[in-house]
């Protein structure tokens, strides 16, 4: 590999990085930053309007595989989300077997480095319970020492107190979080969409805002008492973003993500009954909008994440109630993230880059990806104008679950390099 | 309505009413047994003319009612526009009556027939007669009138029209040219 | 023969539900209905309005009187009609609703009249399919023939719905019949209230413009209609109401808590009822009971309905 880049805005917030520069990449390492007329030998591309980020990191993705190949596979995942600007996905343990033991990370991790030459790195997340039952503890040492890089029972929550106290404890030993799929599951049995008057109107069963926050609410008072790192997933109400922001000015180790649909649909989008717009925590309402966009602009909401769920059509292609929960999102991302956060001036595009790549990266202690020379070349190249309409049929994802077909959006990932690979995203 | 000729003028009208009363009642040796149904909407109100004339002429009630055919026609699914259903308003049992079956203009035939079955999933009268203002030819069913106002052999481009005054302001038969709206 | 004012269609080729319904097509459908209980008043009581024309009952989940209904409905305008009942839980373990409806389409059928206890499955039919589709019942959705029928009943005695005071009484959470009339009794002027213990209002019910009550006294006294609906006994066991005994004692309709307005208070009910739970046996029975009259009336509105859907173009 011999790249040259001319042109490029190259943001990055954890060093300070914010300039126009040439960038010259050889062997997969960062060569010189600066002004580089001529490189012998290299290949070069203009990247004028263009921004060069530390790689981006989705760390909520279900990549299915082993079990549900039909949906998704390492591979299918991975080549969504290089297309979609990630050079780095956790995915989920809710597969078949679970990621409770550490063959199952081992496998993983060996699958995923001959994609694409291993442009994206998975970092599987295990989880808290064994088959994800919620009853005894999975061997988390053991599932540490072998790759995983944090830990979840995400599908389910963790849901008994005491299970939660015992994973904490090991969670502080350990120095990786507890990732809670935050949900009191008496409140929401049998709900599809969020309880308000859309669902009263459409006669759905509603899965309420409060299921959330009492789930984070207690788990809340245990990470105080027991002193682990502890990460909100997927949160989606205003009463949530209110408890982490409180519990991060008492300096707890609590950490939150959101998903790009949170912040952009409302359960307005249900109406259609569409089973596209059903997932877990569902759509919520303006009001818990504007509070995430509060949360992600004061840095209450550390990471923007997608809970990539791929979903067979045939799954979704039924009655509402009886879909599976979740979208796809690895490919949407970016272009949502800019039109709705960036356009709208709720965040900079460099505060957008902490929350899609330092971030998560510090959560989860993963390998940082730095802008510097003579550093590996981890990069996101985005295009911040461009604008485009969402096709599924362009996805690489195998689902095509998305309820953003045919929206125009604006910002697209352009490229990534990682490991020694570039990819164009089309 | 573009007016091309005025076959009937409210004069002739009230006559041609006249003469037909007294046909039905000539050939139904009085009005003991007969009941008067006129064809909604426009036969509605030859049928009340008829009626009034009848009950001067002999002193004595009639019973009469209305027949809304929408629910028999046979051209329904055809229609790019779907007729507001009036309702059929006959409030005696047709059974063994002289049913004399009024309308304003016989044309195709297939109104009629649409009434025939109506009436006859009403009950079972002792027969049905029928009376029309105008017959203007172009027969598609094998049906005829038992009275008829007058004949007015048309070409396929014209249109005869019934005036009453109860809708139109006058009474007359007039001839138009066709417009929209096909046969009825 | 110029037409005046003689044609008029529905704003929709399907009937999904009464939500965003023009009162246009609400009147409409009333008074094509009236002509249809003058049918019904025939020694004959049969029209060849449909002939030629094929439905298909599509009920995944049982209702006798519901089916009854549409049947009779069905074959008094000389429709061909097709029963096709399945147990939910059968279906969704083997053919899906879009492969069943499909199969069903390829035998050349005009409307499918669909009951699904999953809310929106008419909705998901009427995108897959062709044919026109009446839901009959969907989950605790919308059930726009039943509603349709509660109003073609206030009408013929009151003359006229807006300005009634209307009452729904009882398990307003899980109910089709409720959502279906607040949008049809709103639409058509009517001032309509809820009454319940409040774990079977749903939420924010109150946006739909109308108003709450928990004490059945209040709600009593300010109504002309109480629409009682049928209190599901298993919700019992969902804590939604502790006894059957103490739900009768203060959410049961009585002759003694009639009495206490001094005035007839018109009962309707969509059934099948509970006898002395949600009503006394002898106020279901009484005189101003309207529970059997909205059985006939339900007929004359399903022949109303698919003549209009079944005729347009």
């Amino acid at each position: 590999m011999n790249i040259l880049f001319k042109n490029a805005h190259l943001i990055d917030p954890a060093l300070n990085v914010d300039s126009v520069a040439d960038i010259h990449i050889v062997h997969g390492i960062i060569q010189k930053i600066g002004r580089v007329s001529f490189a012998k030998g290299a290949e070069v591309y203009d990247l004028a309007e263009k921004i060069v980020a530390p790689g981006f990191v989705d760390m909520h993705v279900h990549l299915r595989e082993p079990g549900y190949e039909y949906k998704e596979t390492i591979e299918t995942g991975c080549r969504a989300a290089a297309s979609g600007g990630f050079t780095a996905v956790c995915c989920m343990p809710n597969t078949n077997p679970a990621i409770d033991d550490a063959s199952v990370v081992k496998n993983i991790l060996e699958r995923a480095r001959s994609v694409l030459g291993g442009i994206v790195d998975v970092y599987p997340i295990a989880a808290v319970t064994k088959g994800r039952e919620g009853k005894e503890l999975a061997p988390m040492m053991e599932l540490a020492d072998a790759g995983a890089v944090g830990f979840t029972d995400d599908g389910a929550p963790v849901e008994q107190a005491e299970i939660m106290r015992r994973a904490l404890e090991y969670a502080s030993m350990i120095g990786k979080p507890i990732i809670q799929h935050a949900e009191d599951l008496t409140l929401t049995k049998g709900g599809a969409m969020n309880e308000g008057f859309i669902s009263t109107g459409l006669g759905l069963p509603g899965m309420p805002q409060v299921a959330e926050e009492v789930m984070v609410a207690r788990d809340i008072r245990m990470v105080e008492y027991i002193g682990a790192p502890y990460h909100v997933a997927h949160i989606s109400t205003r009463g949530t973003v209110e408890l982490v922001r409180s519990t991060k000015a008492k300096k707890l180790p609590v950490t939150c993500e959101v998903t790009p649909h949170h912040f952009t649909l409302t359960d307005e989008a249900v109406r259609s009954f569409d089973t596209n717009t059903k997932m877990n925590p569902p759509l919520r309402t303006q009001e818990d909008i504007e509070a995430i966009k509060e949360g992600l602009r004061d840095g209450t909401i550390d990471v923007i994440a997608t809970d990539h769920a791929p979903h067979s059509q045939d799954e979704k292609e039924v009655e509402f109630a009886f879909a599976p929960f979740g979208i796809v999102g690895l490919e949407t991302a970016i272009g949502l993230a800019i039109t709705e956060l960036v356009e709208l001036k709720v965040l900079t595009l460099s505060q957008l880059i902490e929350k899609f790549s330092i971030n998560p990266r510090k959560i989860l202690k993963l390998s940082s990806a730095k802008i510097a020379e003579g550093e590996r070349a981890n990069l996101t190249i985005v295009d911040p104008k461009s604008e485009w309409v969402v096709d599924i049929r362009q996805f690489k994802s195998k689902s095509k679950n998305s309820p953003f077909h045919g929206r125009t959006l604006r910002g697209k990932a352009f490229a990534v390099i990682n490991n020694n690979q570039l990819l164009f995203s089309d | 309505m573009n007016i091309k000729s005025r076959v009937i003028d409210a004069a002739g009208f009230e006559r041609t009413v006249t003469r037909l009363a007294h046909e039905i009642l000539e050939r139904n040796k009085g009005a003991e047994t007969i009941a008067i149904i006129g064809i909604r909407t426009r036969g509605e109100f030859l049928a009340k003319r008829l009626v009034d004339k009848i009950q001067r002429i002999e002193n004595r009630e009639l019973q009469f009612g209305f027949l809304d055919i929408t629910l028999y026609r046979d051209d329904l699914r055809g229609k790019l526009t779907q007729p507001i259903l009036k309702g059929t308003v006959i409030s005696f049992d047709v059974t063994g009556k002289d049913i004399i079956l009024v309308d304003d203009v016989l044309y195709t035939g297939r109104t009629v027939r649409a009434a025939l079955d109506e009436l006859i999933d009403l009950g079972r009268p002792q027969s049905i007669q029928l009376a029309v203002m105008v017959d203007r030819g172009h027969r598609e069913l094998p049906i005829k009138a038992d009275f008829i106002g007058k004949n007015i052999p048309t070409a396929a481009g014209d249109e005869v029209h019934v005036l009453m005054k109860e809708i139109d302001g006058e009474d007359a038969v007039v001839l138009t040219d066709a417009i929209e709206g096909g046969k009825s | 023969m110029p037409l005046t004012e003689s044609s008029r269609r529905l704003a929709s080729r399907h009937l999904l539900g009464l939500e965003g319904m023009p009162k246009e097509d609400v009147q409409l459908i009333l008074d094509t209905a009236k002509s249809f209980r003058e049918v019904l008043e025939r020694p004959i009581k049969k029209v060849p309005t449909l002939q030629g024309k094929t439905i298909v009952n599509l009920f995944f989940e049982s209702s006798t009187r519901t089916r009854l209904s549409f049947e009779l409905a069905e074959r008094r305008l000389s429709a061909d009609v097709v029963n096709f009942s399945a147990d939910v839980s059968s279906v969704k373990k083997g053919e899906t609703l879009k492969d069943t409806a499909r199969n069903i389409e390829m035998m050349k059928i005009d409307i499918i009249v669909i009951r699904h206890a999953a809310a929106g499955a008419p909705h998901f039919l009427s995108k897959v399919v062709n044919a026109i589709i009446v839901n009959a019942g969907d989950g605790a959705h919308e059930h726009p023939t039943q509603a349709l029928l509660d109003l073609y009943t206030m009408r013929e005695k009151f003359g006229q719905i807006e300005g009634l005071n209307v009452c729904i009484v009882g398990d307003i959470a899980h109910s089709r019949v409720a959502l279906s009339d607040i949008h049809g009794l709103k639409a058509m002027g009517a001032n309509v209230s809820v009454c319940g213990p409040k774990t079977l209002i749903p939420r924010e019910i109150e946006r739909f413009g109308v108003r709450v009550h928990y004490k059945l006294d209040d709600a009593i006294r300010e109504s002309d209609v109480l629409n009682v609906l049928r209190i599901q006994l298993e919700r019992q066991a969902g804590a939604y109401f502790p006894t059957i005994r103490e739900y009768r004692e203060y959410f049961g309709i009585t002759r003694e808590r009639l009495d206490k307005v001094k005035r007839p208070m018109t009962i309707m009910h969509p059934g099948p009822i509970n006898r002395d739970v949600e009503l006394s046996a002898n106020v279901a029975d009484g005189e101003h009971s309207l529970i059997l009259q909205q059985v006939l009336n339900g007929v004359a509105v399903r022949m109303a309905i698919l003549y209009l859907l079944g005729t347009a173009n």
